[in-house]
């Protein structure tokens, strides 16, 4: 009852003010923009412009590792003195890998992809106007704006950039002796991820309110389509998660500046410098950073999970099959996610009984995402198959995601994680089903909604070349890195030169670089077609996919609040596509059940007693009619 | 524009050539100005602008084609049906590679392992790699031959199927069974090789400690009492790289080692420190790998089944060594910090401890005045201390 309160204030003060509230300027519209669409924008290409130095500082890393003992001139002009003779200094290559890692995990993966799918669906796809706290939701993207340049400010520092791991464990983040990178770079890494998480609080805690409270009349929650789902619970997860990384990024502060001994104990520099620190303990850090880290992964895989559901769904012309099983699986990921995170510190040194404890839990979790997956290939069956550029990044998600989870079964097993953790195999695990299928459904969201973004289309040819480039590649590059790490290769290594045994594996790693700098041109496919369709790409038409859900019944032009007149009410759940007896294909949400009598089922009335009865009664004169005949 | 492309490469090879001649011809001397690399890098460049011409020109003709086919009244290009097909035939290509991939790679990993708790875990490990790879091959034929099957027709309508509880509980239920037993299986077999402490009634393992700092490991026996004597990070220094404590009467016969030498089927317990970051203390080969944090020992109890020369013979490698390497990153070396591990037999292992040096050299002794003391009132001393 109180969210109708709610939302009828909402129109009522949309419906008269609308229009003379405030005057659009460049800098209202353009930059310090509260609308949720352009704040989604603005997610987007910012994290777009991440995910491009992120790529490009792999690309470096995949160079030293392919020609370890080769030097390039080019090098050293670009780097200066990270690349001393041509070649990278093994500190700033850690320093690469460690920047790479955070940008992607944090800055394109969480920002760029909750930032711009939440704040873009969950007003349009749940009939809201805008956000719950607009003024919020343009304060945590500039956040993120600020965070991103601190973060990538520190490649100008002296000593260069944090280098200790996206993880950064102490003691050896904690000690700025202990390498170059832990100095003013690992400062300036901190004081990012703070106000990044700040930025993730304000958005999340407006993504939740928003669903909670603002949903239109008749989008009970059973309604959402699952990629409002999917947004829901990831910023769940993220209002619950990040502050415990605040906590131990705030400990680690007061180690490294105020002499204090949270993560340090007992510990000798340079084999005589014995330092003052006692009785602290480096497992609590990481118990702190996987409290988040954790449900950070899946931060990063459920938004993409949610978006390829909505494309697959769509594409397929069918329904989402197991509607009702893919949220129950949504939300017990999102609460096993936090029960599971010692399962990256099996061999740390953690009392061992409770690494037993851990792999219970882990193994468990592995049961929704194989439900997930059993229901898309369900979702598939039957289908009438569309393949648009957006349907092939879904699929391409599924299948990375299948074949990176199934090894997540080896890892979660304490056992065999004794021979695998911190090798190639882990590095294989977390790109194919994070890394990759996270991307795929970020693109796929991105060539969905463009439409809603932009008023136009992008070119769907160029989409099918840069899927099938990226597809491939992605495939090529991380899955020999399973063998290398069978084979005890580790990763962060600068190179594999110093080993007898590693060194059959060199031209296996020349070939995943190549494989790796040919992806990463694929995604100038994407670029040039992204930017070149917000100015020149066809003009859409309102509902260009012929999808059922909210977003499409808004005007092309995207205005100001979102639907002209009065907000669409919502009769039906999002997936009634290919119903027996209906006109068409699809039936959109806002189709009240009145007007589809041919089509409907009993199973569309299963809280709904009266409309059930109506339905029988319908269906008993249909019947007698028919004998009649 | 094959002539265009053609002219291009022959081009590129000769900047490409003219550079090795360049870099063969002057070693080190003038290198520099002329040789930075830019004519190489101008080159892939330009040939990336190419690709993308050609890219945007086969685009450009599919274009004009698709139109001129509308024109004349025919089908425009079916994407769906070419889509649909290239799944397939990604399915067919990608299904070879994945084969070549476990053939040719997969012959290049560690062979069986050489310790006794290894060899469970291989064994799981093969077990879990069957169950996988099984829903690996079905998942993935599913996926794409789905796609090809039910890709788009005008003429058909997808299959309302919203869901259906009976198939959604068997594939809730098979996985969760196959997890659990995969799961009682990883618990008992995890809780055995993680119990570091000898039971009653078994011989006592070997102790070895091993200890790591930026960016090397120091290895310390236990001397012929066969126990280590008590450390303390504040007696480390120069002299004393492990902190021994003399005062411990068990220290004085600590030898120090260069490398690790195990007798061969004898249970052995490494006990890890760290003095400054977290390292690890990884041998693949015996499927052995646990941190080395500061300020938490850490201890890891195995028993090495396979002698260095056994393994020489088996992986056809006369230069074969175990190695001990650090596994977590630790620094800018951090990608060379290992020690060689050689397991032997007993006899072997006698004779080369006896030719180990102990830790309390001459000089150290003269340092904390050991000779002058008699052995008699260093007992007393301890005593009192204790
Ligand atoms: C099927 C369920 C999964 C299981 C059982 C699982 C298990 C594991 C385990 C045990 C590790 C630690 C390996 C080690 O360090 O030795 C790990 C690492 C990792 N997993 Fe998963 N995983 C699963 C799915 C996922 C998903 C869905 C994501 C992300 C979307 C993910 C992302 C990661 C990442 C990023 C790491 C590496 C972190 C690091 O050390 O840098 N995993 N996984
Ligand atoms: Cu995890
Ligand atoms: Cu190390």
């Amino acid at each position: 009852m109180s969210t109708l309160a709610v939302h009828d204030h909402e129109v009522a003060h949309h419906g008269d003010d609308h229009g003379h509230h405030h005057k659009a300027t460049f800098l209202n519209t353009y930059v310090f923009s509260q609308d949720h669409k352009m704040i989604a924008k603005q997610f987007l290409i910012t994290g777009i412009i991440m995910a491009v130095i992120a790529m490009i500082l792999s690309i470096l890393f995949r160079i030293q590792l392919a020609y370890p003992d080769k030097a390039f001139p080019l090098m050293e002009t670009l780097l200066g003195r990270f690349a001393p003779g041509g070649r990278l200094d093994s500190n700033f290559y850690l320093a690469l890998v460690t920047i790479h890692g955070t940008i992607m995990v944090f800055f394109v993966l969480t920002a760029g992809l909750s930032g711009t799918f939440a704040n873009l669906l969950i007003p349009l796809q749940l009939g809201v106007r805008d956000m719950a706290s607009p003024f919020m939701n343009m304060l945590s993207y500039w956040l993120f704006l600020i965070a991103s340049i601190v973060m990538l400010s520190s490649f100008m520092v002296q000593k260069g950039p944090a280098s200790g791991g996206w993880t950064i464990y102490p003691p050896l983040s904690a000690l700025p002796k202990a390498m170059p990178g832990s100095g003013m770079g690992m400062t300036l890494w901190l004081t990012s991820m703070v106000l990044f998480i700040a930025s993730q609080l304000m958005g999340g805690i407006n993504y939740v309110s928003t669903i909670l409270n603002m949903r239109t009349k008749g989008m009970d929650l059973w309604k959402m389509p699952l990629t409002v789902w999917a947004l829901f619970l990831t910023a769940v997860l993220g209002v619950l998660a990040f502050p415990v990384l605040v906590a131990g990024v705030v400990l680690l502060v007061f180690d490294r500046s105020f002499g204090t001994s949270f993560y340090l104990s007992d510990i000798v520099l340079n084999g005589s410098q014995v330092q003052p620190y006692e009785g602290g303990s480096p497992i609590l850090f990481q118990h702190l950073f996987w409290f988040l880290g954790h449900p950070e992964v899946y931060i990063v895989i459920m938004p993409a999970m949610g978006i390829s559901s909505e494309v697959m769904s769509v594409n397929s012309r069918k329904p989402i099959f197991g509607y009702h099983a893919m949220v129950y699986s949504l939300i017990g990921i999102t609460v096993l996610s936090f029960i599971v995170w010692g399962h990256h510190m099996f061999v740390t040194g953690m009392n061992p009984f409770l690494g037993g404890v851990f792999m219970i839990t882990t193994l468990i979790i592995a049961v929704p995402s194989a439900v997930k997956t059993f229901n898309w290939l369900a979702t598939l069956w039957r289908g009438n198959i569309r393949f648009s550029a957006a349907m092939l990044f879904a699929i391409g998600m599924v299948s990375f995601f299948i074949s990176g989870g199934l090894t997540g079964i080896f890892l979660g097993n304490a056992t065999l994680d004794i021979n695998l953790h911190d090798t190639y195999f882990v590095v294989a695990h977390f790109h194919l089903v994070m890394g990759s299928a996270a991307i795929f459904g970020m693109l796929a969201g991105v060539y969905h909604w463009f439409p809603k973004m932009y008023g136009r289309l992008m070119n769907e040819k160029l989409g099918y070349l840069h899927f099938w480039l990226t597809f491939i590649g992605a495939y090529l590059v991380f899955f020999p890195m399973h063998f290398m790490g069978l084979d005890g290769v580790p990763r962060r290594y600068y190179a594999f030169t110093e080993f007898e045994s590693m060194k059959q594996w060199l031209s296996v790693n020349t070939f995943v670089t190549w494989a790796a700098i040919i992806s990463a041109l694929a995604q100038v496919a994407f670029l040039y077609n992204f930017f070149h369709s917000i100015f020149f790409g066809e003009k859409a038409t309102q509902n260009p996919w012929e999808a059922n859900t909210l977003e499409w019944t808004t005007p092309v032009e995207r205005i100001h609040g979102n639907w002209p007149g009065e907000i669409p009410s919502v009769y039906r759940w999002p997936y009634d596509y290919s119903k027996p007896g209906a006109e068409e294909d699809f039936i959109p949400q806002t189709v009240p059940l009145s007007q589809t009598m041919s089509s409907n089922l009993p199973h569309d009335f299963e809280d709904n007693p009266a409309g059930l009865e109506a339905h029988a009664k319908w269906v008993n004169t249909q019947k007698s009619n028919e004998e009649v005949k | 524009m094959l002539s265009l492309l053609a002219a291009f490469v022959l081009l590129g090879t000769n900047v490409l050539m003219a550079q090795t001649d360049a870099a063969s011809a002057s070693p080190a001397t003038d290198a520099a100005a002329a040789d930075n690399g830019l004519p190489t890098a101008g080159y892939y460049i330009l040939l990336f602008l190419i690709v993308c011409f050609i890219v945007a020109i086969v685009g450009k003709i599919l274009k004009v084609y698709d139109l001129s086919q509308q024109v004349q009244g025919k089908k425009p290009m079916n994407w769906n049906n070419l889509m649909g097909a290239l799944c397939l035939v990604f399915l067919v290509a990608a299904a070879y590679g994945a084969y070549w991939e476990f053939t040719v790679h997969g012959s290049m990993i560690l062979p069986a392992a050489a310790s006794e708790h290894g060899k469970k875990i291989d064994q799981m490990f093969w077990t879990t790699t069957t169950l996988t790879m099984i829903v690996f091959v079905i998942t993935q034929i599913l996926l794409f031959t789905f796609l090809f099957i039910y890709r788009y027709n005008a003429k058909r309508r997808g299959h309302f199927l919203p869901h259906n509880n009976t198939i959604e509980k068997v594939w809730t239920i098979i996985p969760a069974v196959v997890l659990t037993v995969l799961v009682i299986f990883g618990f008992f077999t995890w809780q055995q090789i993680t119990n570091h402490i000898d039971a009653k009634g078994e011989p006592a393992s070997i102790n070895v400690d091993v200890t790591g700092h930026q960016f090397a490991w120091e290895i310390r026996y236990g001397g012929k009492d066969g126990r280590l004597g008590t450390t303390s990070y504040k007696l480390v220094n120069a002299g004393n790289k492990v902190g021994l404590d003399f005062k411990d009467k068990y220290s004085y016969d600590d030898l120090q080692a260069d490398t690790i030498y195990l007798p061969v089927n004898k249970s052995v317990r490494f006990n890890i420190h760290s003095q400054d970051v977290i390292h690890s203390v990884y041998v693949p080969h015996f499927r052995v790998q646990l941190n080395a944090v500061p300020g938490l020992p850490t201890f890891f109890k195995f028993k090495p089944t396979v002698t260095t020369q056994e393994m020489r013979a088996k992986t056809d490698n006369p230069t074969f060594e175990y190695v001990l390497y650090c596994n977590k990153i630790c620094g800018g070396a951090h990608y060379n910090m290992k020690k060689i591990v050689r397991v032997v037999p007993q006899a072997e292992y006698q004779a080369w401890l006896s030719q180990q040096k102990p830790y309390l050299t001459d000089q150290l002794k003269k340092d904390l005045k050991f000779a002058a003391e008699s052995k008699g009132a260093e007992d007393k001393r301890l005593a009192l201390n204790n």
